[in-house]
């Protein structure tokens, strides 16, 4: 627990349907009550995501925000991030000291990636009824997110994907940095992504933790 | 005044949130009355002379409460605007500060109206004015919510900003203490507020209906030199008394606001 730092952001992006929001809901059964947790959604279409969590009851609705984006969800999350940072801002304000804040991108395309000044580390989903040739297509988020996770293993052999491949291309892809194959129907708890994101809230901040001024304010004689 | 300034606070891709804002567009167009160019047209013509018009006049107010008067410009004959000097400031201690600002004021801005109105007053009352001019509580919000992203903007790019107006402001205020912030001048925010308002309503025609972005620009090359009139009138009428400034209202855009802000499906923030 970190009373006296901000909370670790984590963004979690990739294409539509790819498991994001199954994603966060399993995060949240695994995660709330150990860590004081809020969500930020992005969707392309209002509330939508917010809503589903909502109804799946993993999280209090006063720990679910969510924003609108003008048509352009990768604009919200890495060129315009101002609604954004509202959002996180006013749960941090709104709930007290949190631990983690995930921000849920909305569906978009393989070169949508978060800004550093919203989220401190970021996940990066695909799916494998994309085909197995989505790892080699690379992109930004597949090539530099912290975590990418390879969704719907169950499908694989309905839609003739090779996790080898996948797994294969992901390494070729990313180097060093780490990829898990998941199964949210299989695991609902997502427990490899969980560990993940614990580690990440256990890390201590190795430099402290970029706190956004609030807007300027001077008052007035 | 540098243009080159003037470009970085109009640039639509300066991260203020306006991306998210359709200037009433989406309502609009669900209730199909934008649905192609011509539309669009007399849409933003309606909209740049009566909100446009009134947000140009309050961002050249603020902007102008927070500047020195112009002086003319030696060489050019244009105006040059001296943002307060907010080193001064805050080398004072909190006591000697109001004077200090006043005393600023009425140093370098020979007469206004009424000398004894201070800033924080002047753009208190100005924020004030645009309630008092907004009917719907949605678009307050949606106004309120822009002058903050764009005040979350300004404190990063132009540290020393003087900010008297609090984190929410109605948009028009921040666009004016923005363009003081940067060392722009009166006209310039109103330009900023009128020409933003005019792009950002467009962008959103091209996103929603997919209109030939060729078309939209050369329109909005058509309409900019209006922009350029509503600026100049702006800064014209920049220390007249709140309730003389502009008041047009377009009620569509205040009723489409209403009922946009209780859709369940919606691309825009308003
Ligand atoms: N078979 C299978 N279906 C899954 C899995 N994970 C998610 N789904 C389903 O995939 C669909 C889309 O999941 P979401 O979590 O809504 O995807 P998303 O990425 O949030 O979608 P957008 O926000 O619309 O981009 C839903 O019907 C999920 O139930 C999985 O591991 N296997
Ligand atoms: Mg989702």
């Amino acid at each position: 627990m970190r009373p006296d730092k901000r909370a670790v952001r984590i963004g979690i992006g990739g294409p539509v349907g790819s498991g994001k929001t199954a994603l966060v809901a399993a995060l949240c059964r695994a995660l709330a009550t150990e860590l004081r947790l809020a969500v930020v959604t992005n969707d392309i279409y209002t509330t939508e995501d917010a809503d589903f969590l909502r109804r799946a009851g993993v999280l209090p609705d006063d720990r679910i925000r969510a924003v609108e984006t003008g048509c352009c969800p990768h604009t919200a999350i890495r060129d315009d991030i101002s609604a954004n940072l509202d959002a996180v801002e006013e749960l941090e304000e709104r709930l007290g000291a949190l631990d983690l804040i995930l921000v849920e991108s909305g569906g978009d395309n393989l070169t949508a990636t978060f800004s550093k000044g919203l989220v401190d580390h970021q996940i990066f989903v695909v799916d494998v009824a994309g085909g197995d040739k989505v790892p080699r297509k690379g992109g930004p988020g597949v090539t530099t997110a912290d975590l990418l996770v390879i969704n719907k293993t169950d499908l694989a052999p309905l839609v003739g994907a090779d996790l080898g491949v996948m797994a294969r291309d992901a390494q070729a892809r990313r180097g060093d940095l780490p990829t898990v194959f998941l199964s949210l129907v299989g695991e609902p708890g997502a427990a490899p992504v969980a560990d993940w994101v614990r580690d990440r809230v256990a890390e201590p901040a190795s430099t402290p933790r970029h706190h956004e001024p609030t807007p300027a304010h001077t008052h007035g004689p | 005044m540098s243009l080159s300034t003037l470009l970085v606070l109009a640039d639509g891709r300066l991260p203020a949130g306006a991306h998210a804002h359709s200037g009433g567009v989406e309502a609009a167009v669900a209730a199909g009355r934008i649905h192609d160019l011509p539309t669009l047209e007399s849409f933003l013509v309606g909209r740049t002379s009566t909100s446009g018009t009134a947000a140009a006049a309050f961002a050249a107010a603020s902007c102008r409460a927070l500047t020195t008067r112009p002086v003319p410009h030696a060489r050019s004959g244009d105006i040059e605007a001296a943002p307060l000097d907010r080193a001064r400031l805050t080398a004072l201690d909190n006591g000697a500060r109001s004077a200090a600002r006043v005393e600023s004021l009425t140093d370098h801005r020979g007469a206004l109206r009424d000398d004894s109105v201070r800033p924080a007053e002047r753009i208190t009352a100005l924020d004030d004015g645009i309630d008092a001019r907004t009917a719907s509580p949605a678009l307050r919000a949606a106004s309120r919510a822009q002058g903050r992203a764009l005040l979350r903007a300004v404190a990063r790019i132009w540290p020393a900003a003087v900010n008297p107006a609090g984190p929410n402001p109605h948009h028009p205020i921040a666009t004016g203490i923005a363009a003081a912030a940067a060392g722009l001048g009166p006209r310039e925010a109103a330009l900023t507020a009128v020409y933003g308002g005019l792009t950002g309503a467009a962008s959103a025609a091209v996103r929603l209906l997919g209109l030939d972005p060729y078309t939209v620009h050369a329109l909005i090359a058509r309409l900019a030199p209006e922009c350029d009139r509503v600026a100049a009138d702006a800064a014209a009428r920049a220390d007249d008394p709140v309730d003389d400034l502009p008041a047009g209202s377009a009620i569509l855009l205040d009723l489409d606001a209403e009922r946009h802000a209780t859709w369940e499906v919606r691309l825009f923030a308003s």
